[in-house]
């Protein structure tokens, strides 16, 4: 087989395969739509305010809640010490100029 | 047309023996590009995903929720401002949330721990119109609800006072099930034992796997906490245009009061995982220095073998179109072919393997980390941005240098020899 028939040929079933990926994307948000509007009844249900994603620290776990100090809120010169602080930016309204 | 094919095919061809001639090199490269579009594009899946689940999952979250600031730290919310609340126009309903962490030693991890609305409270109140006149029927109204139900039930799970509805992770992290029991140690030092009445579902854990629900008494008895406080609260706004005038009413009649409307919420998880903050920042500079200095060694031109290759292309023949041609297809076949495997490989690492290259950094101390299946939200404009940011740069970043080299004479093309 010529090179350039393998280079296509790979290239053609790279291209259907992202295309496969695509559909498997439209298609599972379709099929996982009950299970967004579980999470989202529970949220209502129970009056929820935040994602579970960052449990190690009070204000990344409810960072919507988190007090307006929250850099030094543990003690005086607390500086950010968790990693989770390194994916998230303060509030808007916080950095927000009146 | 089919003439013009069959050329590229040989120009096709030519160019992958030639790659395969500097294998290690050129493998190297391959790699290496994959390695960056593959860290990228899965940034760029994960953070799309959770950001739109977050925004269709938090939609139900409360209206406003309204905090007391004691201090500059949270404090306890006193039952009387209730009524002040209640008071304003426009507000539907108003009612106490009680919450908090517990620091649990045995497994190192922080709980969160939730009195949930009462059965009643939680249904949605049927919202009479502004415009209509309801009369109240006072029968239904106080002697409605049934006194035999319990105050809580979750997917046929009733919440009792000394027992506890726990989520899907704290059941993983402690190796517990349902009817087994939980010791805690109360705020006077008592232990407090509650039975396990059932687990909320392990689809919810982006949202309930750290959580604990517990009835309102044992919460009270656990914390310490007065019957006249609750942690804050929650209120319903009649008209949503209204959300941000009744905000600023609170906080005019409850200076002491800091309201958090839904918006606020929502914008809270829009900006997480963005660009321009922290982490995101360093994989981000990082991919686009890697791709500078691609360019860089594309653009500053070519090796002496590669210019006495060319000389050697031109003196047998090959035009300057051919050259680069040839040099197109070899910048587009690497480009092409790391674009396409770093996209396919972030999808399978992101939909299919729960994110985890990024999972250590996301757990980051935490011992409770949730396990979710993200829901595959594709953005079609951010993966067409990546392809432009991509293959085109270096695509065009190999042609260039090709065109000076292969507008030379191939006599001096060929004597510039040094390899």
């Amino acid at each position: 087989m010529r090179k350039s028939s393998i280079f296509l040929w790979s290239i053609t079933v790279e291209a259907l395969l992202l295309a496969v990926f695509l559909a498997h994307a439209v298609f599972s948000t379709g099929a996982q739509q009950a299970n967004l509007e579980e999470k989202a009844a529970l949220v209502r249900k129970l009056k929820l305010t935040d994602l579970c994603l960052f449990t190690e620290a009070r204000y990344t776990r409810h960072l919507s809640q988190a007090d307006l100090n929250t850099a030094f809120q543990d003690h005086p010169l607390s500086l950010e010490h968790f990693p989770s602080g390194s994916f998230t930016l303060p509030p808007e309204r916080l950095t927000r100029r009146p | 047309m089919r003439a013009w094919v069959e050329k590229q095919r040989y120009i096709i061809d030519f160019t992958l023996s030639s790659l395969i001639r500097r294998k290690v090199k050129n493998f190297g490269l391959l790699a290496l590009y994959t390695l960056i579009v593959f860290i990228l594009a899965s940034a760029m899946f994960f953070t799309y995903s959770i950001k739109r689940e977050a925004s269709l999952i938090l939609k139900g979250s409360p209206e406003i929720v309204v905090q007391r600031i004691k201090a500059g730290r949270h404090d306890l919310f006193p039952v009387r401002y209730l009524e002040t609340l209640r008071k304003i126009r426009g507000v539907a309903a108003v009612e106490g949330r009680l919450w908090g962490y517990y620091y649990d030693g045995l497994a190192g991890a922080n709980y969160t721990l939730l009195s949930p609305p009462t059965q009643q409270e939680a249904a949605e109140p049927a919202k009479p119109s502004a415009k209509t006149a309801v009369v109240e029927d006072e029968e239904t109204e106080h002697h409605g609800v049934d006194a035999s139900k319990p105050l809580f039930e979750h997917q046929g799970t009733a919440l009792e006072p000394g027992t506890l509805i726990i989520g899907n992770g704290i059941a993983r992290i402690r190796n517990i099930a349902k009817g087994e029991f939980m010791p805690f140690r109360a705020f006077d030092g008592t232990i407090l034992n509650f039975r396990i009445a059932g687990t909320l579902s392990s689809q919810s854990e982006l949202v309930s796997s750290d959580l604990m629900l517990i009835a309102e008494e044992d919460f009270r008895k656990l914390f310490g906490i007065e019957s006249d406080y609750v942690t804050d609260v929650t209120v319903v706004v009649d008209n949503p245009s209204e959300i941000d005038t009744v905000a600023s009413k609170i906080t005019k009649l409850l200076p002491d009061a800091r309201p958090i409307v839904r918006d606020e919420i929502l914008r809270t998880y829009d900006s997480i995982f963005n660009w321009r903050g922290g982490m995101m920042i360093v994989i981000f500079s990082a991919a686009v220095l890697a791709f500078v200095i691609f360019a860089w060694d594309k653009a500053s031109g070519l090796s002496a073998g590669e210019r006495r290759e060319i000389g050697i292309l031109k003196a047998v023949g090959w035009e300057t179109s051919d050259v680069i041609q040839m040099k197109f297809w070899e910048g587009a076949m690497i480009s092409l072919t790391a674009f396409l495997t770093g996209v396919i490989l972030a999808y399978i690492h992101v939909f299919f393997t729960g994110s985890l290259v990024f999972e250590p950094a996301l757990k980051g101390w935490s011992n409770l980390y949730p396990h979710f299946a993200l829901t595959p939200f594709i953005n079609a404009e951010q993966l067409i941005t990546l392809f432009f940011l991509t293959v085109v740069p270096y695509t065009v970043a190999t042609i260039v240098p090709t065109w000076r080299a292969a507008t030379i004479d191939p006599d001096s093309a060929m004597r510039h020899t040094g390899e």
